[in-house]
């Protein structure tokens, strides 16, 4: 056999088994993407969104033209005080639902380049990396839902 | 005779509420409330003074003959103060007629960049009556100090956010301070410790 073939045959195979294991990395999934509405000349607001990894793999950051700067924050409550502030990276464990809602983490948009009207629509970009160091960005539409809207208080609470 | 016998009922039973209304008003005592907690043992928001969105100087008397429900928050916040106004829009409805004297209050913590007019365009969103209150730094601390209300700023980047106690604080219509109700309580866990508060005052 022609060693020159067979080196590019290995190569040929090479790629497309890299072809295939970014195919099985990109399986992070985002549900329930939602942002919510502002006031005018408000110039922050949240990011809220439910994201599974199949394999253990951390959210690095989120981006969106919408805001000059995209942060992760970690809410937490301790005597009725609520603790906000921002966190490096969020642990995506294999196939757990991690949750991005008012009660725990959520994706600031910080410095808004404008109104966030109900019904409007916001890119995000979020970035996955899993646990042999390759990145994924996950496009994602998220709605914009009306100020006013109780996600995540009486929902996450049985009574 | 009926008219007059009537009238006397109408009387008596009149005297009868107004004694029973002075006597919740006047005792400072607790009431057993099944969410919240009984506050009226604490003396706190008596001498805060600060300015509503259209400049008007506001205290705690200002809102004599309503039930001020205050909480501080700034609009920035991204969960706990739009889930906690949005409540208090539900208990407003879930109260009925009731809900006519209960005056939500919202007093920023971030008078540097919650203008006037993000206030007011923020709480109207959640209901026309409701209230937003600012001061300068000065006085929005010495007012969180009063409330006993811890917050602190979190650097975010170039920016900040907010750390802060999340209670909302009830008084009757005499300005009585009465019952703090958590962020994790439901609106209709708030609204039955309000109508507790009602049944006295």
């Amino acid at each position: 056999m022609n060693p020159f073939l067979n080196n590019i045959k290995r190569a040929a195979l090479g790629l497309s088994l890299l072809g295939l294991a970014f195919q099985v990395s990109a399986q992070t999934r985002v549900d329930d993407a939602w942002v919510r509405a502002t006031v005018p000349n408000q110039s922050a607001s949240g990011a809220f969104m439910t994201v599974t990894a199949d394999s253990d793999s951390k959210l690095l950051s989120v981006a969106s033209p919408v805001a000059k700067d995209v942060q992760i924050h970690e809410m937490t409550m301790k005597n009725d005080v609520m603790s906000m502030g921002p966190v490096n990276s969020v642990d995506l464990p294999a196939g757990k639902a991690v949750k991005f809602d008012p009660n725990g983490y959520h994706v600031m948009l910080m410095g808004l380049n404008g109104q966030l009207k109900e019904g409007d629509s916001v890119p995000l970009t979020l970035t996955v990396e899993n646990a042999k160091g390759e990145k994924q960005a996950i496009e994602v539409q998220a709605p914009v839902r009306s100020l006013t809207n109780m996600e995540g208080h009486d929902h996450s609470k049985m009574h | 005779m009926t008219a007059l016998l009537t009238r006397r009922k109408v009387l008596a039973g009149m005297g009868v509420l107004g004694l029973g209304l002075l006597a919740g008003c006047d005792t400072r005592g607790q009431l057993s409330y099944k969410y919240g907690k009984d506050l009226s043992d604490k003396i706190l928001g008596r001498t805060f003074k600060l300015k509503d969105t259209e400049g008007n100087t506001v205290t705690l008397s200002s809102f004599r003959g309503l039930m001020p429900m205050i909480f501080f928050g700034f609009t920035q916040c991204p969960a706990v103060c739009p889930t906690t106004l949005a409540r208090a829009a539900k208990i407003k409805k879930l109260l009925g007629k009731d809900g006519d004297i209960l005056q939500v209050v919202f007093i920023t913590l971030d008078p540097e960049r919650d203008t006037p007019e993000i206030l007011d365009a923020y709480v109207k969103t959640f209901d026309p009556s409701f209230v937003a209150l600012y001061g300068t730094l000065e006085e929005t601390k010495a007012t969180a100090k009063e409330f006993d209300v811890f917050y602190e700023k979190v650097p975010a980047g170039d920016t900040y956010t907010l750390s802060h106690t999340s209670t909302s604080y009830v008084y009757d219509t005499r300005g009585n301070l009465r019952v703090g109700l958590s962020q994790s309580l439901s609106a209709q866990e708030c609204t039955e410790d309000l109508q507790t508060v009602m049944e006295v005052c």
